[in-house]
């Protein structure tokens, strides 16, 4: 296949025009932060479209074994069979033209150790992104892929010392196959929806992790994820283990510039916590909002062990997102935390899955929601608790501000409990801003921009605090509302 | 699925014939009713039955959706139960779709405008004010096909009109009774109080005879409540242990009215209840009740949901169920707020008492909020007895058995403390009690 090079070319920083800084002439939100490009020549193209060749290219390029492709052909057959699910969903998923995205862009599938090797065109990009700075502050590794493949990865010696192995999907499956594949594909089905399968079929990066037994990573791992490609779908595919009695807190950050044209990032997220593991998974999301960003992220908790999904969606034009957890051994525990900011043209459409499989496992779900302008925040979720377990416990607390006239808001969940010894609780509500609170705060001095702006953090300030401090700071930042329309 | 039938045509009890035939024996009604009823009938053959992908009928039993095998009763036996033993206004007693019993409303009242009469007399009588109020709201919750099915075969069912500013103390009573195997009802209610009136109805859905008989119960009601007036609706559904039940409701709720709605599902193999509440006046208030006894391996499917569409209206929604055996029950509630609906207050609460290990309870308490002025929230509890409390009655010396029954009664007492009639609360207490006792 012959990549159609004369396309690849995007206008150096093109999009970097400071008059677009404020998305929102009410509610400023920082979404541009990530909103620049740099000129990249790309080595590899799949061109657009998808077709068994596109996925043979792809496999071909990462030179992988044979059970990988058929695996992945295979995939492709479940993507063109299964309907898309508007028949719960949102009708803008119609609007996916699969055959304008381009699957595969890299300029080599090795990724760079050390940043000097990183080409200079990708490595501005992550500079500007402040990624090697943070690395050098508060990681025991980073992985960042541009586009489709990881362009650096790296960990500390420290962390590689004590055995815990963090690369991205291509080189695992082919250096640790006997690790990986165990559990490859085993979370999440290659069926379990339409983009599970379309991921399954072209996937490339992701971030690979195994932490050997009682391993405790003490800094968190992180992947930042960067589509710089006009037309381009991001199709990683992570994988995280942590053996009997592992910790890790893995933090996944993306940005994207904002094309004209709509662009796909669709990834399969899957967590092993084996045997009283623990493993804390946190996500910031501030895609362009032209990035439909339909993501499948689920893990599995054995006996005793914990898992804690901390989800804050900022940017795309559609998320469609429900962190899981299959709580399969006795007493584990799975946490969902999840904040989603909906402004003009987006939607968030966002929520958790809680699936009970063994006795005395408790769940906890808190999402928090706010819509500005006309954004629009959905919570969906799913907590079972099917038959004969013993002493299972659900806690869902959805809250949904409101903060113009015509913002909306919508929740479904669906409970399922089967048996007299569980005890689960759902509870939600949806409110605007307190008049009083703001006459309160009026009255002591501030603004009313000011005031809304404190309520606003307030809103959500619960959930912040629990994100790692570094992260709090990014996301508070993020999600800075200021009423006059300045970016704090 | 039974053998018996290939396409719909060819069921030996609810086909094209027997519609025929019920449609010639009222001949004399209105031409725009029988029309109507053609319409439905041929609406009713065109729907298809609910599917996998429809989100109104997740999680129920659609292989139990089967509607082969049921005809039209043809006797109407007298010797039918009765739980109507508190003090009313006037009653309709149906059993199996004819009018077997009736009293008449007092002659002050019906001198006022009041009229309570059998839908067919109804339609005969008074065809226009029937015509303005007939499914002037249909519910849109899934049973569009049922409610066809309903509207071309109904003809037991009550027309209760009360005009503005009459105000009725006592409740009006209409009972459906169904006896005999594999015979099918549809009955259909319409209460209409025009402004500032007042009443309370109360509907008894009852299997008569052996309680194990093949029913099939298709039901729609339509409740009106003008400017200011006050309905109190009452249904109790105690079908036998093998009947197939829908029963779709529509309240409308015009300014400062205010409709309080329970309903009570004590029977059925699988019973759908569906009911469409909308807030049309600023001020209007609807209460939305229901309490269920889930026994055996029986299947209740209820399926709410409030519409605001203008500003200032409230609502209030709380079904309770009880678990037992193998039932399984699905609540599934939406509360929608329109654009213009500000100052929306609104509240939906499910809470399931698991009394079962085998026992399943889903909840579906669902929001679409289009309007940021409003207070909506809503909450979905499923959990067995309180065991401090249980100990407490314990400790004081009351049987483990008796406490249990204590606490069971008291979760379903705050729903019905929220009747004002008396009588009418003693009598549903006894109701629900008698399924404790088996």
């Amino acid at each position: 296949m012959t990549p159609p090079t004369d396309t690849l070319a995007a206008p150096e920083a093109l999009l970097d025009d400071p008059s677009t800084a404020v998305e929102n002439p009410t509610v400023g939100i920082d979404q541009t932060a990530g909103n620049f490009t740099y000129d990249v020549k790309y080595e590899f193209d799949a061109g657009s479209g998808l077709n068994e060749d596109v996925i043979r290219y792809i496999s071909n390029v990462k030179k992988e074994a044979s059970w990988i492709l058929d695996f992945r052909l295979k995939a492709y057959q479940t993507f063109l069979a299964k309907p898309m699910p508007t028949h719960w969903a949102t009708k803008d998923l119609e609007n996916i033209d699969f055959n304008k995205i381009r699957y595969y862009l890299s300029q080599g599938t090795k990724p760079k150790r050390t940043w000097d090797e990183v080409p200079d065109d990708i490595k501005k990009t992550f500079e500007r992104l402040g990624i090697p700075e943070q690395e050098r502050k508060f990681l025991a590794g980073v992985e960042a892929q541009f586009d489709s493949e990881a362009a650096y990865s790296n960990v500390k010696d420290i962390v590689a010392k004590q055995g815990v192995i963090f690369c991205n999907s291509t080189e695992a499956l082919r250096e640790h196959p006997e690790l990986f594949k165990k559990w490859f594909g085993k979370v999440i089905p290659t069926g379990d929806n339409k983009f599970s399968a379309l991921n399954s079929a072209v996937f490339s990066g992701g971030s690979f992790i195994y932490v050997p037994k009682g391993v405790k990573v003490a800094m968190p791992l992180q992947a930042y994820f960067r589509i710089n490609a006009e037309n381009f779908g991001q199709f990683e595919r992570t994988l995280i283990i942590a053996d009997e009695g592992a910790e890790v807190t893995y933090m996944e950050g993306c940005t994207a510039p904002k094309f004209s044209t709509s662009t796909l990032h669709s990834a399969v997220v899957e967590l092993v916590a084996l045997k009283g593991a623990k493993i804390q998974y946190i996500t910031v999301q501030n895609w362009a909002n032209n990035v439909f960003n339909l993501v499948t992220k689920r893990a599995i908790a054995m006996e005793d062990a914990e898992v804690k999904w901390i989800d804050c969606n900022i940017g795309s034009r559609l998320t469609m997102k429900y962190p899981g957890v299959i709580l399969k051994g006795k007493r584990a525990r799975g946490e969902v935390i999840s904040i989603a900011l909906a402004n003009d043209g987006q939607h968030q459409d966002t929520g958790a899955k809680m699936v009970h499989a063994a006795d005395d496992t408790t769940s906890v779900i808190v999402a928090k929601s706010i819509s500005v302008g006309q954004g629009r925040s959905t919570y969906r979720g799913v907590v079972h608790i099917p038959k004969h377990l013993k002493g299972c416990k659900n806690n869902t607390e959805c809250d949904a501000l409101l903060i113009n006239t015509n913002s909306r808001t919508d929740t479904y969940p669906a409970i399922v409990v089967r048996g007299d010894t569980h005890a689960v609780q759902h509870e939600a509500s949806v409110s605007k801003v307190s008049e009083d609170m703001i006459f309160y705060m009026q009255q002591r001095g501030l603004t009313e921009a000011q005031a809304m702006s404190l309520a606003v953090n307030g809103f959500v300030n619960d959930l912040v605090r629990q994100f790692p401090m570094e992260y709090s700071v990014e996301l508070k930042r993020l999600i800075d509302l200021e009423m006059e329309g300045s970016v704090g | 699925m039974s053998a018996t039938a290939l396409s719909s045509s060819a069921l030996p009890g609810l086909d094209s014939t027997r519609f025929a035939a019920h449609l010639s024996q009222r001949a004399t009604l209105p031409a725009w009713w029988l029309e109507t009823k053609k319409a439905a009938w041929n609406q009713f053959l065109a729907l298809p039955l609910p599917s996998r992908t429809d989100e109104n009928w997740r999680f129920s039993n659609l292989k139990g959706l089967d509607l082969e095998g049921f005809d039209l009763p043809e006797d109407a036996p007298k010797d039918i139960p009765n739980h109507s033993s508190f003090p009313q206004t006037a009653e309709l007693v149906f059993s199996n779709r004819q009018l077997v019993a009736r009293s008449t409303v007092p002659a002050d009242l019906a001198a006022k405008g009041v009229i309570f009469a059998p839908l067919d007399e109804a339609l005969r009588d008074h065809g226009d004010l029937v015509k303005q109020y007939f499914q002037k709201h249909p519910a849109h919750l899934g049973s569009a096909k049922f409610v066809a099915l309903n509207t071309a075969l109904s003809a037991s069912g009550g027309f209760l009109y009360v005009p503005a500013g009459v105000e009725v103390a006592l409740p009006f009573v209409i009972q459906h009774t169904l006896s005999g195997a594999n015979v099918a009802t549809f009955p259909h209610t319409i209460v209409v109080l025009g402004p500032r009136a007042k009443a309370t109805v109360v509907e008894f859905f009852l299997s008569g005879g052996a309680a194990t008989e093949r029913q099939l119960a298709a039901g729609v009601n339509d409740l009106h409540a003008a400017e200011g007036a006050q309905l109190t609706y009452v249904g109790a559904q105690h079908w036998s242990r093998e009947t197939l039940a829908f029963q779709v409701n529509s309240i409308a709720v015009e300014r400062d009215a205010r409709v309080l709605a329970l309903n009570l599902h004590l029977g059925g193999r699988q019973s759908r209840h569906e009911s469409h509440s909308r807030l049309l006046g600023p001020g209007a208030h609807s209460e939305m009740l229901a309490l269920t006894v889930a026994s055996g391996d029986r299947e209740f499917d209820q399926r709410t949901l409030q519409t605001h569409i203008a500003p200032n209206t409230t609502s209030n929604l709380l079904y309770k169920n009880a678990l037992l055996d193998t039932a399984k029950t699905i609540f599934s509630g939406l509360i929608i707020v329109e654009p213009d609906a500000q100052k929306t207050d609104a509240y939906q609460k499910n809470r399931n008492l698991m009394l079962s290990d085998t026992a399943e309870a889903h909840s579906l308490p669902g929001l679409e909020i289009q309007a940021n002025d409003v207070k909506c929230s809503h909450g979905s509890t499923s959990a067995r007895i309180d065991a401090e409390q249980e100990f407490y009655l314990q400790a004081r010396g009351i049987a483990p058995v008796e406490a249990r029954r204590l606490l069971v009664s008291a979760f379903f007492e705050e729903v019905l403390n929220k009747l004002d009639d008396e009588a009418l609360h003693a009598a549903l207490t006894a109701l629900i009690a008698s399924q404790f006792k088996k």
